[in-house]
This record gives structure tokens, C-alpha cells and sequence, in this order.
């Protein structure tokens, strides 16, 4: 019963769509998790839905052995999420986007100072601190989101697509705090990615999604030998095939598609 | 509560930072307090009905309160599309928290700026009849933009995109205005343009303030505190059910 994350035959469907249909997986605590899948697999629709932000149509999810669907309010407080788009306040300055954070999370007043300055200065933007954000360059702006996940202490990190469109200076040092930080504090850490050898590296347990369903899981090596292939790269277009997917529009452009035949009536 | 707070303080902080915006959102009061204070004027005192300014300037006040508190509502849509609103919503709060954190930050915002075009309207010209019931109309213009800011976050709700922002104006807030009795005595107007002010919220908000400040009220300041605090109730409500129900 190590499990952190654990999630049971969970189906999202919008209107006659089925985004995610009947996906089982766990994660174990202290394991760098990578979910990978083409465009339109349902990997974000998952996020969404273990992070609170979307009810699933059936299905049981569990983090830290609560109930995120009975009690996602109490979940909450066990994840950091750094979503695939920006979630900053660019009108506000780093240190004000931490403490809005620390509030709402309610990090007690004396510790807070504390935590901000130790998350600023370990992803290095503690001499930019009063700097407001619509200044930061894109891979600032990333550094300053996973400092703010952390900032509250959770047990669990989800990262969807954290290195998009980042140089690979950025993702390599990334992808060196977050190592780190596992190595150090054993937090579990869950993340998307369509850079393959991200996942291969450093990823200690894979799933590959396709169409709304988890084909496989296993370590990069597993897939690999599953598929006598040489790379990870190789193994996932053996999985999922070398067709170009037409971007399936995203659960959310679904419901807003349904939202507005519904309104029609 | 002090999830409350820091989101009321997030709206502050963005209002006051953006000089600019500040700035440009006294313009369009001002303009009307000058065109139609100076334009109309004249023949507001032949008709025998006194000082136009008097009679305009909590109009005026209140029509700044109604914009700023709908568009301060209205952001959550852009907090939306750019991601901040996420945010707020994996945080361990309740949605009520959140709705009621922005309701009074975007409220607190549309007061002070009710209270800037007030000081507007009296360095061109309004004169403020009982100094004693400032504090009623300043309570006043508060509930209204409580209203206005907890009907936009409900709009917001329920649009999709900035896209019906446009329709939102023209078919919402600006009737809501030119309909209050903001710009026109509502006694001996024709009887449909009275029966409209007696559902038109913002008429009462422009009634009390205006009760306070000169002593000239159409529904009387009973009414309008009452029909204000009630409604300001109601829609707080109906933004928190309909907020709660957002998904990101």
C-alpha cells in the first residue's frame, strides 16, 4: 500500500466523446513518473482530473490515500501542479505570485519568508524577486512556477509538459532541481512530456497513452525489450504508430463544443 | 479567511499598478459629466427642475461603479484564458472563498472608483446638500458594487470567452445605465421607462446615492438601501452556484 497516486477505471466523456476511457494506473511514492502519449492521447484530461480540476464521468481516484473526487479539497494539499500553460499573474512580481501562493495554502506567516527564499534561490530567481513577471523570459517564468508547486511542501508534483518549448539549457537544469529534490525529500513526481529521451532519462516508470486508454507501463528498458527496439523514441512509435495525429481538439474544446450545441436549444 | 484576503488584495495591487488604466477609466465619467452637465444644463434649469449637475453627478458616480465593477467581474474570463485562474482553483479553498475574495476585490476597486468620479463631479460642480448622509451614500455606492461585480463573475461563469464580452455591454451594462433614471428624473417619465426602473438595480443604487447626497429620491432611501442589500445578497449567491460549477 505504497501507493501515492492511485487511479481506477476512470472515463471522462464529453458529450459522445470519450477523452479518457477506463484508465488504471498507480504510482508509488518516491517514483519519477512519465506519461507519455501523441497529441489528443488524453494525457492533460488525466492531469486534470487527478488534480481536481475536472470530475471524471466514473472511476476512483486517490492520492495520499484520500479521495480526490470525495474530498478534493483535502487532496489538494498533498500535489503541486505546474500546468502546461502559464499560470502566473504577470501584473504581480515573483515574490508577490509566491505569496499569494503560500496564502491560499496557508503556510503560517513566520515560515513563509523562509520557504520563499529557500524555493527562490533553488531554482535562482531570488535576485529577481521583485521583479514583476511579465519581464521573465519563458523558461523564468517555468523555474518560477515549480518553485511556487513546492512552496507548500506536497508529496506529489505533476508537471504537464514542464520543458515545452525551453532551450536545453533550461530543461537540463529542470530536470537538475527536480532530481534533486526527489533524491532529497522522496517527493513523487508525475510528468508529461513528448521529448522522449527526458523520459528515458529520468523517468523510473513509464505509461504510454493512446486514444483515451494506457497501452503499456514499465521502465524505459521494459519498453524497449518489448519492442526490440534501441530507444525509447523507437519503442513509443511502435506503440503508437508513425501517423501524424490531426490534433484532436482538447477535452476543454470538446465541452466548449458541447456547451455551445447545448446553449442552441 | 485569509484566502479572502489575499485575493481581495491581488485585485487591489493590479488596480493601483496600472496607472494608466486608472487614469483612462475617469475619462468616460468625465466626459459625460461635462457634455451633458454643460449641454443639458440649461435646459434642465428652464424646465424648472434646478441645477443639472445636482441632479446628474450621482448618476455619473454610480455609472462608474456599474463599468468598473461589471469589467472587474468580467476578468475572470481573462484569468481563465491566461491560466492564473487555475491557480486559485487546485488550492485547498472553497470556490465560495474564491468568488467572494474577487467579488470584494473587484467591489472595493469600483467603490474607489465611484468615490474618485464623486470627487470629479464636486470639483466641477456638485454640491453636496447633507454632509451627515455621506456615509449612507457611501454605503450605498458599496452594495452597488458589490452587485455589479458579483453579476459580472456570474456573466463570466457562464461565458466561454471575451468573445460575448462585446454583447455583455451593449445588451446588459448599457441599458442598465441609460434605463436608471442616471441621467433623467424618473417622475413623469412614460410609463414603460418607469416600470423598467422598478427592475433596473443599478436605478435604485443612482436613487440612494442620490437621496444622500441632495435629498431628492424617487423610490425613497428605505426602499433603496432594502432592494439593494437584498439583491446584492441574491446575486452573490447565484455567482457562488454558478462559479462553483467552472471547470478549468
Amino acid at each position: 500500500m505504497d501507493d501515492i497516486i492511485n487511479a481506477q477505471n476512470l472515463i471522462k466523456t464529453f458529450g459522445n466523446f470519450t477523452a479518457v476511457n477506463d484508465v488504471t494506473f498507480n504510482v508509488q511514492k518516491g517514483e519519477i513518473f512519465a506519461f507519455l502519449g501523441p497529441n489528443g492521447a488524453g494525457k492533460t484530461t488525466t492531469i486534470k482530473m487527478l488534480t481536481t480540476l475536472l470530475r471524471p464521468t466514473s472511476g476512483t481516484i486517490k492520492l495520499n490515500q484520500i479521495d480526490a473526487i470525495t474530498h478534493p479539497e483535502k487532496a489538494r494539499k498533498t500535489f503541486g501542479i505546474v500546468f502546461q500553460d502559464p499560470s502566473l499573474d504577470d501584473e504581480l512580481t515573483a515574490m508577490e505570485n509566491m505569496e499569494f501562493h503560500a496564502v491560499l495554502y496557508k503556510i503560517p506567516g513566520r515560515e513563509r519568508k523562509e520557504r520563499i527564499e529557500k524555493f527562490l534561490t533553488f531554482v535562482e530567481l531570488w535576485d529577481r524577486r521583485n521583479d514583476l513577471v511579465k519581464t521573465f523570459s519563458g523558461g523564468m517564468k517555468r523555474r518560477l512556477e515549480i518553485a511556487r508547486g513546492l512552496l507548500h511542501k506536497p508529496e506529489i508534483l505533476f508537471l504537464d509538459e514542464p520543458t515545452q518549448g525551453l532551450d536545453p539549457q533550461t530543461r537540463n537544469k529542470i530536470w537538475e532541481y527536480l532530481q534533486d529534490l526527489n533524491k532529497e525529500t522522496q517527493i513523487t513526481v508525475f510528468f508529461t512530456t513528448h521529448y522522449m529521451e527526458e523520459a528515458e532519462q529520468i523517468a523510473h516508470k513509464i505509461a504510454i497513452m493512446d486514444h483515451g486508454k494506457i497501452i503499456e507501463t514499465g521502465t524505459a528498458v521494459m519498453l524497449m525489450e518489448k519492442t526490440k527496439t534501441k530507444s525509447l523514441e523507437e519503442a513509443f512509435l511502435k506503440f503508437t504508430g508513425t501517423a501524424i495525429r490531426d490534433e484532436e481538439a482538447s477535452g476543454t474544446d470538446k465541452l466548449r463544443a458541447h456547451a455551445f450545441r447545448w446553449r442552441g436549444r | 479567511m485569509s484566502a479572502v484576503y489575499i485575493l481581495w488584495k491581488r485585485e487591489l495591487i493590479r488596480y493601483f499598478r496600472s496607472r494608466a488604466r486608472l487614469v483612462g477609466s475617469l475619462g468616460q465619467p468625465l466626459l459625460f459629466l461635462v457634455a451633458l452637465g454643460f449641454g443639458l444644463g440649461p435646459v434642465f434649469q428652464k424646465a424648472g427642475q434646478g441645477n443639472y449637475f445636482q441632479f446628474l453627478g450621482p448618476g455619473v458616480v454610480c455609472m462608474g461603479i456599474l463599468f468598473t465593477g461589471v469589467f472587474a467581474g468580467i476578468q475572470v474570463i481573462w484569468d481563465r484564458q491566461f491560466g492564473f485562474l487555475k491557480e486559485t482553483l487546485v488550492a485547498p479553498i472553497s470556490r465560495f472563498e474564491i468568488m467572494l475574495g474577487k467579488t470584494l476585490g473587484g467591489a472595493t476597486v469600483a467603490f474607489i472608483q465611484g468615490v474618485f468620479v464623486l470627487i470629479l463631479s464636486m470639483i466641477i460642480g456638485f454640491k453636496v446638500q447633507h454632509v451627515l448622509l455621506i456615509p449612507i451614500a457611501l454605503v450605498a455606492m458599496f452594495l452597488t458594487a458589490i452587485f455589479f461585480t458579483a453579476l459580472g463573475i456570474s456573466i463570466a461563469s457562464i461565458l466561454e470567452d471575451m468573445q460575448g464580452f462585446q454583447l455583455i455591454m451593449n445588451f446588459v451594462v448599457q441599458p442598465t445605465f441609460f434605463l436608471s433614471g442616471a441621467l433623467f428624473p424618473l417622475t413623469g417619465v412614460v410609463s414603460f421607462l418607469s416600470i423598467i426602473a422598478y427592475f433596473n438595480p443599478l436605478a435604485y443604487g443612482v436613487d440612494a446615492v442620490r437621496g444622500s447626497l441632495t435629498g431628492v429620491t424617487h423610490f425613497g432611501l428605505g426602499t433603496d438601501l432594502t432592494v439593494l442589500v437584498i439583491i446584492s445578497f441574491v446575486v452573490l449567491a447565484i455567482g457562488s452556484y454558478l462559479f462553483s460549477r467552472v471547470e478549468a
